[in-house]
């Protein structure tokens, strides 16, 4: 089996992946990217609207051409950047501190690596109804790739489920794509997203139902509706159930943060529900309690791009140091300088209460007892 | 909804956006492949779910026990949903795994035959 050697492998090569490997190859460290995916960007290249943040971090620029920066910027320093795309880090063995990985579905080697920076993102929730398992049934991030990615119509009507920011922008990306929305079914008694983008789906005649939700889906080889009730404080359905005509159903009910690599190398995990699943403990490097292992994006807790590039810049230039390369005097307090101007609105809020819960100051003092 | 709407299958059907005001897509060589037996249109280097999406197909396997049918869910190669055959291979996660000219992609039932192919 063939076997790969890098000193600074990043797993996953979105948002905040490629700003840990920007910042640690531009210093002169060697950097393996794996990604799992048939290219480089992540979540980015699916988001056709403009960002919100802040002006370091692109905000008002479109998120398929923020990804586009971060590959430029990777550019002038390729020769220290090894990319490899339909490849997923399968494993990581603590016994042999050896990666398994997987290029396609059948060529299979192992990476040693002298730091490890875990930036794998997030994968989709479910809610439980009634056939949730039909073909239709797709989540938010799905339908963003069908459409954004490949051009491919994903249906002919479609129910959204959840008014978050995720359901409300996805909405709106599919009338641009010429698909009928339905209706947003939202469990909560008010919108979850930025304001903006629900009056612009509502200025489009799509009906936001609060207090609703998905009862059940109907078909039996694939959707052909859904029935959808009102809800009462408690949750409860109460009254009569709707249809609802429609071939796709589009869950944007929350991502959950996809920690497998660093549940397997030991590093200290945690429950944290601000942060929206289980998450490593780190320092503010966003160094875990396995030395060798950082952890950056929404893989450390869901957020923002906006967010997930400065940690993945705190990641690579920590990663950086540990190796004993030098690195600017304050380098990363500016960093967060930053992520504290991105945290201070209103959702940035319960971010900071679950990193209360999450970081640590000093891993050493934490090992000492 | 009618389930029989969806476009019908075959070569030259695929169903993708045209006019979007932001995107601009450059699709991959235009190829065959099978699908069940089907000859099918695609996209190279595309994912292999993607162009069976476009072809109208939606039930990509079927559950060992209960023999559901499953679409694909995440499209981002995590949550199993899509495994299908592909020359002759089980459990190929077709959601990220890039379609070629002449694949041979089947329904998978239940958890699929471990490969016997030669190599
Ligand atoms: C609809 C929508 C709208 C959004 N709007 C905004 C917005 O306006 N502003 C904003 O700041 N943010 C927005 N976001 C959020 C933003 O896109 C994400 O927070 C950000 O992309 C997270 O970056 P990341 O690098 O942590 O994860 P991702 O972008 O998810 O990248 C993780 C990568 O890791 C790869 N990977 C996972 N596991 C493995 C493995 N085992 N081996 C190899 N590779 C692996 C994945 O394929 C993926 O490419 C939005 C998100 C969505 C879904």
């Amino acid at each position: 089996m063939k076997r790969l050697e890098t000193e600074i492998l990043v797993i996953g090569g979105g948002a905040a992946g490629l700003s840990a490997a920007a910042e640690a190859a531009a210093a002169g460290a060697k950097v393996m990217i794996l990604e799992s995916d048939l290219h480089l960007g992540g979540q980015l290249v699916k988001q056709t609207h403009k960002f919100f943040g802040s002006k370091d971090e692109y905000a008002g620029t479109r998120g398929f051409k923020i990804a586009d920066i971060l590959l430029k910027e990777m550019e002038s320093c390729k020769e220290n950047i090894e990319i490899h795309t339909n490849t997923t880090v399968t494993g990581y063995y603590s016994e042999d501190d050896t990666f398994t990985a997987m290029r396609d579905e059948d060529e299979f080697f192992t990476i040693k690596a002298d730091r490890a920076i875990v930036a794998t993102g997030a994968q989709e929730r479910l809610i439980p109804f009634v056939n949730n398992d039909l073909p239709g049934v797709y989540g938010a991030g799905a339908v963003q790739t069908i459409m954004n990615v490949y051009g491919v119509v994903p249906g002919k009507r479609v129910l959204m489920v959840g008014a978050g920011n995720i359901g409300l922008i996805v909405s709106y990306q599919l009338m641009q794509a010429g698909v009928e929305v339905a209706a947003i079914v939202e469990a909560a008694p008010k919108v979850g997203g930025y304001w903006v983008h629900a009056a612009k789906v509502r200025r489009m005649g799509v009906p936001i139902l609060l207090r609703h939700s998905i009862k059940r889906a109907l078909g039996d080889e694939i959707i052909t509706g859904a029935m959808i009730t009102e809800l009462n404080e408690r949750f409860e359905p109460v009254g009569e159930e709707k249809k609802i005509d429609c071939d796709v159903i589009c869950i944007a009910v929350g991502l959950t943060p996809t920690t497998e690599i660093l549940s397997q190398a030991g590093c200290e995990m945690m429950y944290v529900p601000e942060l929206c699943g289980n998450v490593a403990r780190r320092d503010s490097s966003m160094q875990t309690s396995n030395p060798k292992f950082f952890t950056a994006g929404d893989a450390s807790g869901i957020e923002e791009a906006s967010a997930a590039m400065v940690e993945g810049r705190v990641a690579g230039l920590s990663a950086l140091k540990s190796l004993g390369y030098p690195t600017e005097h304050g380098r990363l307090e500016e960093y967060w300088g930053r992520l504290q101007a991105l945290r201070s609105g209103e959702a940035g809020k319960r971010i900071c209460q679950g990193l209360t819960c999450v970081l640590t100051e000093d891993w050493e003092a934490v090992h000492n007892g | 909804m009618d389930e029989k709407s969806g476009p019908e299958r075959g070569v030259g059907r695929m169903d993708l956006i045209h006019d979007h005001p932001i995107l601009e897509f450059s699709h991959g060589e235009k190829i065959t492949f099978t699908f069940d037996g089907n000859s099918m249109e695609g996209h190279e280097g595309e994912p292999i779910a993607m162009a069976l999406h476009a072809n109208g197909v939606r039930v990509y396997r079927e559950t060992a026990e209960k023999h559901r049918p499953r679409g694909f869910f995440c499209a981002i190669g995590k949550c199993s949903s899509c495994f299908m055959v592909v020359d002759g291979v089980p459990n190929v996660r077709t959601c990220i795994t890039p379609l070629k000219a002449g694949m041979k992609v089947e329904t998978q039932h239940g958890k699929g035959k471990v490969f016997e192919g030669a190599e």
